[in-house]
């Protein structure tokens, strides 16, 4: 009836998870029990669990992202700590343990942080800076965001009920294979990323679409954003990088349930094709992350130098050459295989090659400043921590990719600090630059500056103490996911390592204080312009937070920062613009289709983890009924008569205009 | 900024002098007086290790002494004044040397473009201030050709300098070309086990787990192999690693200038048991070598199939022990999967195998 799953898969005897889960589930409980005796669950299911709206989506995706944060974080406090225990001990986490923290947290961190992050601001300020209305397919937006959070369902579950995959985020086999890995960790794992990653694909499809064909008039693609370049680049690359990884993890699944030879070590099974395939998708995978973050410190640092981007068309060759160049390169990651110099000494250089690209947009970013007016915001210090720790980073990437160097630092703590450097130090601080950034067009007030400044020093210091001696460990020749060890020169710099994560503790903690305390001081950080840090694009165009339409009358754009230039010549010419033609508007009606759709997709998972194929045939029927109700609708939009949209768009225009007269007089 | 003319010196000084990557290098005696456990003296003349190397009448002994004392301040400026000399920075071995070389060349190749990077940013974030008044200030400044140009420029140059490192490196490196050595190669098999290492000496035909002994001033040809999962071979003294697969022999090229010991380890994630699967290198003169070689075929178990059969069971912290003799083709017979694949984890546990927890 319930295929393997029994009493004995919850590990009572384990106090560490079982205190977690508890205390996760206490939460879940109590917000729920909130929301149902206040009376806001309608207002939650209409207005966000339902909801096509690109920017409620976008905030539900980081949402996710931030309490994924807190997990994966906790996975690398644990880590630390266990590594500065056990010197000569066996540390307070025995190795099965460990193995399922170490695998827990890379995986959380890419695909359930990193990825929703950079996914949900896409989500959000795209369609906002191409001037249009709503993505291209709304309600698959839904749909996706749904299966990622669906993805981290399982994850989390796996917490209390069995365990998590104890093969490293990146399942190489034949460890992962059933004669190795028995148990069900591995297939959390594969069913949690192969949802999730219909989910990317699914938001990949939308936003490629959406910035190929969706634009307000005028905005041509030289026009764009460099956030919207990014992002075109960055979701062509999930097109084109996560099929790879979806058939990669159906060739395991197709191992481990039905007897299939893909990659085991018999029946002429190979697992250096998984090893191929896998980074054939993870390489690109780092560019789908990093580059989104390079479209946000472009606008960041422009808007608070005063100036347009540098270098714009060169920005925009560089992000294109990443795009393609990231297909290249996947073999660096195992040098140590045995290939022969030719193809090692290849794949080296054309690594090397992206540091161009990467290194022309750092110039490029430092000539924005050069002449500019600087104002050290949050999220301009995000950014200049980033140009700064990402350049060290970048260089011990580059540095890895010398093959020599790379046969002794491969799978080293050396490793492991080098893509924190970037992940961290570029992707992580981009996304928090953003959060800073759009935070007051998402909600209409500002994020607290001073606990804002407070917690980036937290955190660049804490990424500093905690990730330089994992350098000098790697150069010492420790290995990364060590449960213990016996080199007495390793004990220091593991300790100055737990330091840093404890800095780094402090650094979230302000954050969330940041944001507790902006939301309670709301009404002193309100921005009722709708453009709180003399914006450049046309996001900053419309109310904050914008009106579900995004814009009365769609824009008409003459130039690059269309915003800036609308600004100047209203300054010059002080005579109000004529009121437009209000017409009425016509918006995607909210679906439950996607929440359905990862209800059923969430039980299908856990079923097929467990083996319980009758559930399994039920969540599948219930998630093609779900689609075949979802074709078979017959309106699809609602209209927003015409004095509606009047009416919003009179009132952000009465305050754009003192606005403005604040900005002339000041100037 | 003190710290780069010395490291540029030293990495002149080494192309100067010695021209190839790849050299025959004497064991040098600058062991770090605060590491003790893999101090061993040499003698001044190079000892034992006379097949490899020059004497102390070397013309490049001097030029090797500023190259490394350049070493030196380069390793305390950038790792933080480490208190003991990190093991990759401290090679025992020609391969390790040449990588580590290798690294120090590109880090220094690197640091000249990165650290006037950083010091730009924080410079113009600084003077650009918007409360600097003195600052200029063009509003719409975005274009430029000439830096333009110099901005595609730079970072190309250093990166075609940087290829050529690579490419040549990767060949000169390649973990499966033979070393230049007069001596006749060592042949040893390695065996990855969960969780150990069988390490096979088909001349000598006898086997030890857990433990290589070598002798030192001898190129070592290593064939590699593994019983189940995928491990890597690694002896950070030494110099290169390389990954163990099931049905397939991968090789490597190692060879311990002076006679010392030295830790080995796995660096590829294998399981469980991965923390503790670490081997004792010990590299011995030639005569303790045959002595060594001598004594393990007087005592100690045999290695025949029904014997490796019972290694290949998972376990965790086999201590270090030998063979006294071992079955000719065994290592073709695990590389061919004539032999079968190591088990997994027992079975008779509950079906649902969640963590294995206590063993009953």
């Amino acid at each position: 009836m319930l295929g393997k799953l029994s009493w004995a898969a919850v590990p009572f005897d384990q106090p560490i998870p079982m205190a977690a889960s508890a205390v996760v589930g206490c939460l879940i409980l109590g917000v729920l029990i909130w929301v149902v005796v206040k009376g806001r669950l309608p207002y939650l299911w209409n207005e966000w669990i339902t909801s096509v709206d690109h920017k409620r989506i976008g905030v539900m995706y980081c949402l996710l992202a931030m309490v994924m944060l807190l997990r994966g974080f906790t996975d690398a406090i644990m880590m630390r700590s266990q590594q500065a225990l056990a010197f000569q001990a066996p540390g307070y986490l025995p190795p099965e343990h460990y193995d399922q923290i170490f695998s827990a947290h890379g995986t959380l961190m890419i695909f359930f942080v990193a990825m929703p992050f950079v996914i949900g601001l896409m989500n959000f300020a795209v369609p906002l800076q191409l001037g249009i209305r709503d993505v291209a397919f709304p309600t698959l937006n839904s749909v996706g965001f749904w299966l990622t959070a669906s993805g981290a369902l399982l994850v989390n579950i796996s917490l209390v009920i069995g365990e998590f995959s104890r093969a490293t985020w990146l399942p190489y086999p034949p460890l992962s294979e059933l004669a190795y890995s028995p148990g069900v960790g591995v297939d959390y794992y594969c069913w949690a990323i192969q949802i999730s990653g219909i989910g990317t694909l699914i938001s990949g499809v939308n936003l490629v679409t959406t910035v190929l064909k969706m634009h307000a008039p005028g905005m041509t693609y030289m026009r764009m954003p460099m956030f919207c370049w990014t992002t075109l680049a960055a979701n062509l690359l999930i097109v084109a990088a996560f099929p790879i990884l979806t058939a990669t993890l159906a060739m395991l699944l197709l191992d481990r349930y039905l007897g299939f030879h893909f990659f085991t070590n018999e029946a002429g099974g190979n697992m250096m094709m998984f090893v191929n395939l896998i980074w054939a998708w993870g390489h690109p995978e780092v560019y789908i992350l990093i580059l989104p973050a390079f479209g946000i410190y472009s606008e960041v640092i422009s808007t608070f130098s005063g100036k347009p981007l540098f270098g714009y068309r060169s920005m925009v060759i560089a992000t294109m050459a990443i795009c393609i160049l990231a297909f290249m390169v996947w073999l660096h990651h195992f040098f140590t295989m045995g290939a022969g110099a030719d193809v090692n000494g290849f794949f080296g250089i054309m690594t090397t090659i992206i540091a161009v690209p990467t290194g022309v947009k750092i110039f490029n970013w430092l000539f924005t400043m050069f002449a500019g007016r600087v104002v050290f915001s949050t999220a301009l210090l995000w950014s200049l921590g980033f140009m700064i720790t990402f350049v060290v980073g970048g260089m011990t990437g580059v540095l890895l990719a010398v093959p020599p160097a790379d046969f002794v630092l491969h799978n080293s703590l050396f490793l492991v600090a080098h893509f924190h450097n970037v992940l961290i130090g570029g992707v992580l601080f981009g996304c928090f630059a953003g959060y800073n950034y759009w935070f007051p067009k998402a909600f209409g007030f500002r994020l607290h500056e001073g606990l804002g400044k407070a917690a980036f020093w937290c955190w660049t210091i804490g990424f500093y103490v905690a990730f330089m001696p994992l350098y000098v460990l790697g150069l010492e020749g420790m290995t990364r996911r060590m449960q213990h060890y016996d080199v007495p020169a390793w004990r220091p710099w593991l300790l100055i390592a737990a330091l840093g994560a404890v800095i780094i503790l402090v650094g979230i903690i302000l954050q969330i204080v940041q944001l507790v305390a902006s939301i309670r001081h709301r009404e002193d950080l309100r921005d009722d312009t709708g453009d709180p840090w003399n914006g450049r694009s046309l996001e900053w165009a419309t109310a904050s937070p914008p009106p579900v339409f995004n814009f009365a009358v769609l824009p008409s754009v003459s130039g690059s920062d269309t915003y800036w230039d609308l600004k100047q010549r209203a300054i010059q010419q002080p005579a109000p613009s004529p009121e437009p033609d209000y017409n009425s508007v016509e918006m995607p009606r909210n679906s439950p289709t996607g929440f359905i759709c990862a209800f059923f997709a969430t039980m299908m998972g856990f079923a097929l983890i467990w083996h319980i194929w009758w559930m399994a045939g039920v969540a599948i029927a219930g998630a093609f009924a779900t689609f075949v109700v979802f074709a078979w609708r017959d309106r699809d939009d609602y209209i927003i008569p015409v004095e509606t949209v009047a009416r919003i768009d009179r009132e952000n225009r009465a305050s754009r205009t003192r606005a403005l007269g604040r900005l002339g007089t000041a100037q | 900024m003190g710290a780069l003319p010395a490291a540029a010196a030293a990495g002149a000084s080494r192309g100067a002098g010695e021209g190839a990557i790849r050299i025959g290098h004497h064991g040098f005696a600058h062991g770090n007086p605060c590491c003790v456990r893999d101090v061993h003296p040499v003698p001044p003349n190079g000892g034992e290790a006379g097949a490899m190397t020059g004497s102390s009448d070397d013309p490049r002994a001097p030029r090797q002494y500023v190259h490394h004392v350049g070493r030196r301040v380069f390793v305390l400026s950038f790792l933080c004044l480490s208190s003991c000399q990190p093991a990759l920075l401290d090679p025992r071995g020609p391969v390790a040397l040449a990588d580590e070389t290798i690294l120090l060349d590109s880090l220094v190749i690197m640091l000249a473009i990165v650290v006037p990077t950083i010091a730009a940013t924080l410079g113009f974030a600084w003077w650009f201030r918007a409360s600097n008044s003195k600052a200029a200030y063009w509003p719409s400044w975005a274009y430029s050709g000439q830096l333009e140009l110099i901005v595609w420029s730079v970072p190309l140059m250093t990166i075609i300098l940087l290829g050529g490192v690579i490419w040549i490196g990767a060949h000169q490196l390649d973990p499966a070309a033979p070393l230049a050595s007069s001596a006749k190669p060592l042949e040893v098999q390695v065996v990855s086990l969960d969780w150990k290492w069988l390490f096979i000496y088909p001349d000598q035909a006898i086997a030890s787990v857990n433990q290589l002994v070598v002798p030192a001033g001898v190129p070592i040809h290593f064939s590699l192999t593994s019983a189940s999962v995928m491990n890597a071979f690694f002896v950070p003294r030494l110099g290169s690693m390389i990954y163990t697969m099931n049905g397939m022999t991968t090789r490597l090229n190692l060879l311990a200038d002076s006679p010392g010991d030295f830790i080995g380890l796995s660096s590829d994630y294998s399981g469980d048991g991965f923390s503790g699967m670490h081997f004792a290198v010990h590299a011995e003169t030639a005569e303790a070598f045959e002595t060594w070689v001598k004594a393990t075929r007087a005592d100690g178990p045999i290695l025949n199939r029904q014997t490796y059969a019972g290694l290949a069971v998972q376990s965790i912290g086999t201590r270090p022990f030998t063979y006294r003799s071992a079955e000719p083709g065994l290592f073709q017979a695990i590389v061919s999967r004539e032999l079968p694949p190591g088990p997994g984890p027992r079975s008779g546990r509950p079906e649902t195998s969640v963590s294995p927890r206590t063993e009953p």
